[in-house]
């Protein structure tokens, strides 16, 4: 690289800086977005089911039944209430007071003492399926607790011959912020590498300093480069921004190595910018970018990534579709390095994926941008 | 480097060879530039063409953003297809919008340019403060791009433009949207750089009198050259057909539209207090056809002009676009030569003010508008203009003072004041993807008119206003003069009493401009009042009276007569045009503060 040219791109720099620090909508994009996803994702929206109303009809109230409600009572995944009868149950979850219905008829007692087997109904309010799966199974956790508990007060063996005793890896708490956040860390690095990205140089291409710009002795690869360079910092800012309120804020543990974390990241960098510099290649106005950045980048790290939805219980097309989702690989990554470690198995095809990209991105970048204005 | 050097010395700055040049628009592929040859070496040139000439292509083609499909194009010898860098560095290429990112301060945008064309620090500052000198920006060094005047903006523009001392200077359209004081410093500018450095430069306008300036002339129409040469050989092409028409007893708008109706007429427009007529090669001067013994008419020759002969060669290649019906009618002559003073007040204005936070837009603002006046709102970006017109149209409210436009206090019923309104802005505000007739009836409905009532306005808009053959094009599709004459129909369904024109010309080609004022004195001799905004200081002759503002203050008023007059000291004679007695005006108004 030439003096001269060190020189014209130590200028661009310079004006992509001061741009973005001067413009409200840049430091939107930039600083304020992700924070507020951050803490969004982190206080607000959690994936766990806790403190659910769930309504308890008991026909015959008796030591047994009472035995039976505490552990909904004492549980803090439930909140419960109780109805004299199956009528107002049914219209308070008619009415969503209540997710779920647990009914103990009258024979309940007689039936356990007896050789019948005793009969529990559950009736769930489906329409949050994933919810009411969760739901099913912790209602059957409390009845399997339940039985145990009792088997043993007497002396005998638990019912069941064979007694599942799970034990969680990786995430032991099931804190879904755990997830949620480091994932989070793609969906703000595609924000500031393609979105911002392609809007930035959409608006030069609208103000008409991209005329002036080539006008001048500039060369494309410097125009590119000028672009790509602050934005990579920026982007990289996020980042370990996003990390640090991670780790100290929601405390979810880093068991990896920051170092991984940052290779990977740079390389999930290059992969946004060069989509965003793509994309204002094609669009050279502001709001078809931001259109196209939204659809084309933003949702998929969104949907598509695995940060919110399992990429594996995903309808097989749209499982092979997410393999051109730059995001999902590093979620992958950010998911594996910050609640597994460095686990090379996962973390290096990912991160050849995302280098494979970055090459594709940006090589098409450089062959499709304007040399001049057509 | 080397090669550079030596070419530039040799060769002429800019060589065309048949150009052409064409662009896919849709599925059609239009031809923006057809076999244009030509050759510059030092002195100014202007380019004048109708809007969508092709004037921006061929300077983007000249500074090698854009390459010819045919022929070629030499700068200092050096071929635009291959040369890239090294012909970057002897040209200097300012954009319409002159290329400024407006977060950054005049310095940071001055900085930038100086790294782009790889200047060092040393050489850096003496450059800058060269430029500011010549700019007169020094003070406000630190101010950012975007809050700048046009002027101030243009001037940076240039600036950075000039940095690294180009040889050929291509310019577009600098002059848009600037005051005429701003104007005028940046032609002392571009004067000074051809004569003083050598520069070549290459500038679109469509201003005529700029042009007048310039050492040689391109006259482009659609992507061809129609004539290039000097200012003296178009002048040369209309000598002895020019003249001046005035009339003791007959207004100039009714000497104009007589005269405009006489078969031998090529043009009539109103100049200062005459009618300026050109003839055709063959025809005499002989007005009688048109004028009486008792309209007393004065006639004398007018020394040609530049825009004499811009309007004879464009007409003279489309003879079949005529003008909108030539009116000798009698009818509303008494109307008309009645004096409009004597009319009653339609809008009065009586000490507004306007403040925006702690800024006072609008300072003690008194004037009015009688019935059938066409009133004139002049002053540079920023003198409060827009914020009086918006008060008038009841869009923004008055912090003090009383306005009443129609009989009806804006303050109690501005919408009831809306309703005997037409208001046509600058950008036309047309629904794009909408059919001219398609836009016609949302503005009739808009206005609240019914269906027979609507069908009539209808195609009487479409009528009048020649739009038949375009009805269902979508007015996207429509070339420019089109869209301001269907923007002015939808202003005009509910046939308003007063209409508001907010810059309605800008951007567009004498031609067009012509028509179009000719569409607005026949509704002024109908008695609708008319209040223009413009900054073309030429156009204020039309006007019956007019205001000039600044910095919200009234700078004069009156008939343009008396402010051309106003403009000058006793001793010197009054302005020869209104640009003149503006900044005369503007020099007096800052000696005296």
């Amino acid at each position: 690289m030439t003096k001269s040219s060190r020189q014209r791109l130590k200028g661009l720099i310079r004006k992509e800086f001061l741009q973005v620090l001067r413009d409200p909508s840049s430091l939107a994009i930039a600083f304020v977005m992700p924070v507020f996803l951050l803490l969004l994702f982190g206080y607000g929206v959690s994936l766990d089911a806790k403190h659910v109303p769930v309504g308890l009809v008991v026909e015959h109230t008796s030591p047994t039944s009472r035995a039976f409600t505490a552990g909904f009572d004492h549980s803090d995944y439930f909140q419960s209430y109780y109805f004299n009868d199956m009528h107002a149950a049914r219209q308070a979850l008619h009415d969503k007071h209540i997710d779920a219905i647990v009914y103990l008829q009258t024979d309940f007692d007689r039936r356990l003492a007896g050789s019948e087997p005793a009969a529990i109904q559950v009736i769930l309010d489906g329409v949050d399926a994933n919810n009411a799966r969760l739901l099913n199974g912790y209602i059957q956790g409390v009845w399997q607790n339940w039985l145990n508990d009792r088997a043993e007060r007497r002396g005998q063996r638990p019912a069941l011959a064979v007694q599942l005793q799970p034990r969680i890896w990786y995430n032991s708490a099931l804190r879904s912020r755990n997830f949620l956040v480091p994932g989070l860390i793609a969906v703000i690095m595609t924000l500031i590498g393609a979105l911002l990205t392609a809007l930035v140089v959409a608006r030069e291409w609208e103000r008409g300093t991209m005329e002036a710009l080539i006008a001048t002795p500039v060369s494309v690869r410097e125009v590119l480069l000028g672009k790509l360079i602050p934005y990579y910092l920026l982007g990289m800012g996020g980042m370990l921004l996003a990390i640090a309120m991670a780790v100290w804020l929601f405390k979810v543990p880093l068991l990896g190595s920051l170092w991984v974390l940052l290779v990977c990241g740079s390389l999930f960098m290059l992969v946004a910018l060069g989509m965003g510099l793509l994309i204002s290649i094609a669009a050279k106005n502001q709001f078809v970018a931001g259109q196209i950045a939204i659809i084309i980048t933003f949702l998929p790290a969104f949907i598509l990534s695995g940060f919110l939805f399992n990429i594996d219980s995903m309808p097989a097309a749209v499982q092979a579709f997410t393999y051109l989702v730059a995001a999902r690989y590093f979620v992958a990554i950010l998911q594996t390095v910050f609640l597994a470690g460095n686990i090379w198995a996962i973390i290096v095809p990912n991160a050849l994926a995302l280098l494979l990209m970055a090459l594709i991105f940006l090589g098409l970048a450089l062959w499709r941008a304007p040399r001049r204005l057509e | 480097m080397n090669p550079v050097e030596t070419a530039s010395e040799t060769s002429s700055a800019l060589t065309f060879r048949s150009v052409g040049k064409s662009f896919l628009a849709g599925q059609r592929r239009i031809s923006a530039l057809r076999n244009v040859s030509l050759d510059l070496s030092g002195g100014v040139t202007a380019l004048i063409g109708p809007d969508g000439a092709g004037k921006t292509t061929l300077l983007r083609l000249a500074a090698g953003l854009l390459l010819p499909d045919d022929g070629s194009i030499e700068s200092f010898g050096l071929n635009t297809a291959n040369a890239g860098d090294s012909l970057h560095r002897l040209t200097g290429y300012m954009p319409q919008r002159f290329g400024l990112y407006e977060d950054l301060s005049i310095l940071e945008n001055l900085n930038l340019y100086a790294d782009l064309h790889g200047m060092d620090r040393g050489e850096r500052q003496q450059r800058f403060d060269d430029l500011m000198r010549m700019t007169g920006l020094a003070k406000f060094n630190e101010r950012l791009a975007g809050r700048l005047s046009g002027g101030m903006k243009q001037k940076l523009g240039l600036a950075c433009t000039l940095i690294n001392r180009p040889r050929l200077l291509l310019l577009d359209e600098p002059s848009v949207g600037v005051d005429p004081v701003s104007r005028r410093e940046l032609w002392r500018i571009i004067e000074t750089l051809a004569r003083d450095f050598a520069a070549t430069v290459l500038l679109s306008t469509a201003y005529m009198d700029e042009a007048e300036r310039c050492d040689r002339v391109i006259l482009l129409n659609q992507g061809s050259i129609l004539r290039q040469g000097s200012p003296a050989e178009f002048h040369s092409l209309t000598a002895g057909r020019g003249f001046k028409l005035s009339s003791p007893v007959l207004s100039n708008r009714i000497i104009q539209q007589r005269a405009d109706g006489l078969p031998g007429t090529i043009d009539a427009v109103v100049q200062g207090e005459a009618v300026r007529v050109i003839l055709r090669p063959d025809a005499k001067p002989d007005w009688q056809a048109c004028f009486s013994e008792a309209d007393r008419l004065q006639s004398e020759s007018a020394s040609p002009r530049l825009e004499d002969a811009f309007i004879m060669l464009l007409l003279e290649q489309r003879p079949l676009e005529k003008m909108p019906a030539p009116i000798c009618v009698i009818e509303t002559e008494s109307k008309a030569a009645l004096s409009t003073t004597h009319q009653p007040p339609i809008i009065e204005v009586d000490a507004v003010d306007r403040w925006f936070g702690d800024f006072q837009a609008v300072k003690k603002l008194s004037f009015q508008v009688s019935q059938g006046e066409i009133f004139g709102l002049l002053g540079a970006n920023g003198a409060g203009k827009t914020t009086t017109f918006r008060m008038l149209c009841g869009l923004l409210p008055v912090s003090n003072g009383k306005l009443s436009v129609a009989g009806v206090d804006l303050r109690r019923a501005a919408a009831k004041a809306r309703s005997r309104l037409g208001y046509m802005s600058q950008k036309f505000s047309l629904y794009g993807q909408l059919s001219v007739r398609q836009n016609l009836e949302f503005f009739s409905h808009a206005y609240g008119l019914r269906n027979r009532q609507r069908q009539q306005r209808i195609s009487w808009a479409l009528q009048q206003f020649d739009l038949q053959e375009f009805a269902d094009t979508n007015s996207t599709d429509l070339a420019l003069g089109y869209k301001q004459r269907l923007a002015l129909a939808c202003a005009l369904m509910h046939e308003p009493a007063i209409l508001f024109l907010d810059e309605p010309t800008s951007g567009i080609d004498p031609l067009a401009r012509r028509e179009f004022w000719t569409r607005i004195n026949q509704l002024a001799g109908q008695g609708v009042t008319i209040l223009v905004t413009t900054h073309f200081m030429e156009e204020a002759e039309y006007c019956d009276r007019l205001l000039i503002m600044r910095e919200g203050d009234i700078l004069a008023a009156g008939t343009p007569a008396e402010i051309k007059r106003l403009g000058s000291q006793p001793a010197r004679a009054p302005a020869d045009n209104m640009e003149e007695a503006f900044i005369r005006l503007v020099e007096t108004s800052e000696a005296a503060t």
